[in-house]
């Protein structure tokens, strides 16, 4: 026991180190090779990965630009933008909602709230395949009304993932919304009411504003894990309109082009940290411990 | 003050929360409403049966999954647990710990990175040092994203707490050991039980992972359930699906009813 400021940290950052810091190292080095023979890759310096982002390559071996990945990595970025906003929008009322609660109800309801987030993500995700599925919940439910018989496809389209990741990622948001909530003192509401402030006027200028660091910390837990998704693209968006996500995987299973998988992944955490340092690490750090 | 007349009340948020709670527990309910369907086709409903249940227990595939994922699963939270444990201990009652912020970033680093780079990540590094064993290779790979789902609410019980008690425990002549088994350790308890929770129900939970390192025979129950859907659904993936919430449930209510008893502990 001679330091154990020094021997009770290394086997975190040991395991840290070797299994992630290092390997996302190679995973640049990676980015920068060409393509192994067998799959795996050559380490010679190049950016063809990354060009191959944005450019086609023709026959005679002239660039042209292709928009396609450019798509993808937009759609992600839209995608995941969507259900971050649509997060707060439910989130928000809800929260609201059980901080007016009495102290057992609000315990009882943010276990409500929280208890689906327990059950496994694959069967969230594949309870939603059987509401839109082809003569599922919905359709039965909208063809008994007789007002439509026709119904174009309820699934793989964006409007099924974005109702996939909302689902499956609002707990992340109610959580932290809900402690900013609890937080705000019911005295203010009462004084902004008192100086003849409506309700709309109060949520604007006084709830919202206050509230704004638990938002902004439920974003971050809902954002990064959106630009990453992998099942509800494959699941409800059918596998054809693929994310980045999706692409990634494709490159190290299928595809076997590892060097093109490794730049789209650096692209991804390029993302991610953009994203990351325009919060600010205070709100990243807030949101970490607003979690646990 | 009459509810009409309070201030804090907004019109319509009653009604809204009710339509909020029926969307959150919809298709749960749908899942398990159709695992009893006897018919072949999940949503053309026939009659009552539990033939799917028999057939869902009956199946060999099914059954090494789940063995596969407990496995892992438990192999993960210990070491998550005991790594996020010693981490704990010396960031937040260390004193003189240099690089602390750095230290917190770098446990906390798979949080903020999407789980589709890490399992690149280890998926690069165990072919490049031609590491074969599958299960192995998750339970690593486990144990390094659960580590600060172990870490955080450990830290968070450690913060909460005044050092009286393992000062008086050092005043009383107990080593440092000593004081940390009989003192610092029972006062945690709730921290570090609902650290090692939240591990493994992150590591029963994880699809991205186990599905990117599935090679040499190490199948879990998501990457099991994801093929199984890839086939078509059937009434046996609801009947799965249902018995898989049945226990997430006891495990949440166990959960709830342990850091309860515990005292308060910020919840998940």
């Amino acid at each position: 026991m001679r330091d154990f400021r020094f021997w009770g940290l290394l086997p975190a950052h040991v395991l840290m180190a070797l299994t992630l810091i290092v390997p996302i190292l190679i995973i640049v080095a990676v980015s920068f090779s060409t393509r192994g023979a067998y799959g795996g890759f050559e380490f010679t310096f190049t950016t063809d990965a990354y060009r191959q982002i944005l450019f086609n390559e023709g026959w005679t071996g002239e660039l042209e630009f292709n928009p396609q990945y450019l798509y993808i990595i937009g759609r992600t970025v839209l995608l995941a933008c969507c259900t971050t906003f649509l997060c707060m929008a439910l989130a928000f009322p809800i929260a609201y909602w059980i901080t007016l609660q009495g102290h057992k109800a609000r315990v009882i309801l943010l276990f409500a709230v929280t208890l689906p987030f327990w059950v496994s993500m694959i069967v969230r995700v594949y309870a939603w395949l059987i509401i839109l599925g082809n003569d599922g919940v919905i359709e039965k439910g909208l063809r008994l009304t007789g007002l439509v018989d026709d119904l174009p496809s309820l699934l793989f389209n964006n409007g099924a993932m974005l109702a996939g990741m909302v689902y499956s990622y609002i707990p992340l948001m109610i959580l932290p919304v809900f402690a900013s909530i609890e937080k705000l003192d019911p005295a203010l509401i009462e004084a902004s009411h008192d100086l003849h402030g409506s309700r709309w006027v109060t949520l604007r200028r006084i709830i919202l504003p206050l509230c704004w660091p638990g938002l902004v910390a439920g974003a971050i837990l809902v954002f990064v894990p959106c630009l990453g998704a992998v099942l509800e693209p494959v699941l409800l968006g059918g596998g054809k309109i693929l994310m980045m996500g999706n692409l990634i995987q494709m490159q190290f299973g299928g595809a076997r082009n590892w060097p093109f998988g490794a730049s789209i992944a650096i692209v991804l955490m390029c993302l991610v940290m953009v994203f990351l340092l325009l919060n600010g690490l205070r709100a990243t750090r807030k949101a970490m411990e607003e979690m646990a | 003050m009459s509810h009409r007349t309070d201030v804090r009340r907004y019109r319509g948020l009653g009604g809204f929360a009710v339509v909020f709670f029926l969307w959150l527990y919809l298709p749960i309910a749908v899942v398990i409403f159709y695992s009893f369907n006897e018919n072949r086709l999940v949503s053309v409903w026939t009659g009552f049966s539990l033939k799917w249940y028999a057939a869902a227990l009956d199946n060999q595939n099914l059954m090494n999954a789940v063995r596969t994922s407990l496995e892992i699963a438990a192999i993960a939270t210990v070491f998550a647990t005991t790594i996020a444990l010693m981490a704990a201990l010396v960031l937040v009652r260390g004193k003189g710990v240099r690089f602390r912020r750095v230290s917190e970033t770098i446990v906390n680093l798979p949080l903020v990175l999407p789980e589709i780079v890490l399992s690149v990540a280890v998926l690069i590094l165990f072919s490049q040092i031609g590491f074969a064993n599958g299960f192995a290779k998750l339970a690593i790979a486990h144990t390094t994203f659960c580590t600060p789902f172990a870490f955080l609410p450990i830290r968070a019980r450690l913060q909460g707490m005044e050092m009286d008690f393992e000062e008086a425990s050092a005043d009383l002549y107990a080593n440092k050991w000593t004081t940390f088994r009989r003192v610092t350790l029972p006062l945690i308890a709730p921290g570090v039980f609902a650290g090692a929770m939240l591990a493994f129900v992150i590591s029963m939970d994880d699809f991205i992972t186990s599905n990117m390192l599935n090679t040499g025979g190490a199948t879990t129950l998501p990457v099991y359930i994801f093929g199984l859907i890839k086939q078509g659904t059937t009434p046996e993936l609801n009947a799965i699906s249902t018995l898989i919430i049945l226990v997430s449930l006891l495990v949440a209510a166990l959960a709830l009813f342990i850091q309860g008893r515990g005292g308060s502990m910020t919840d998940t």
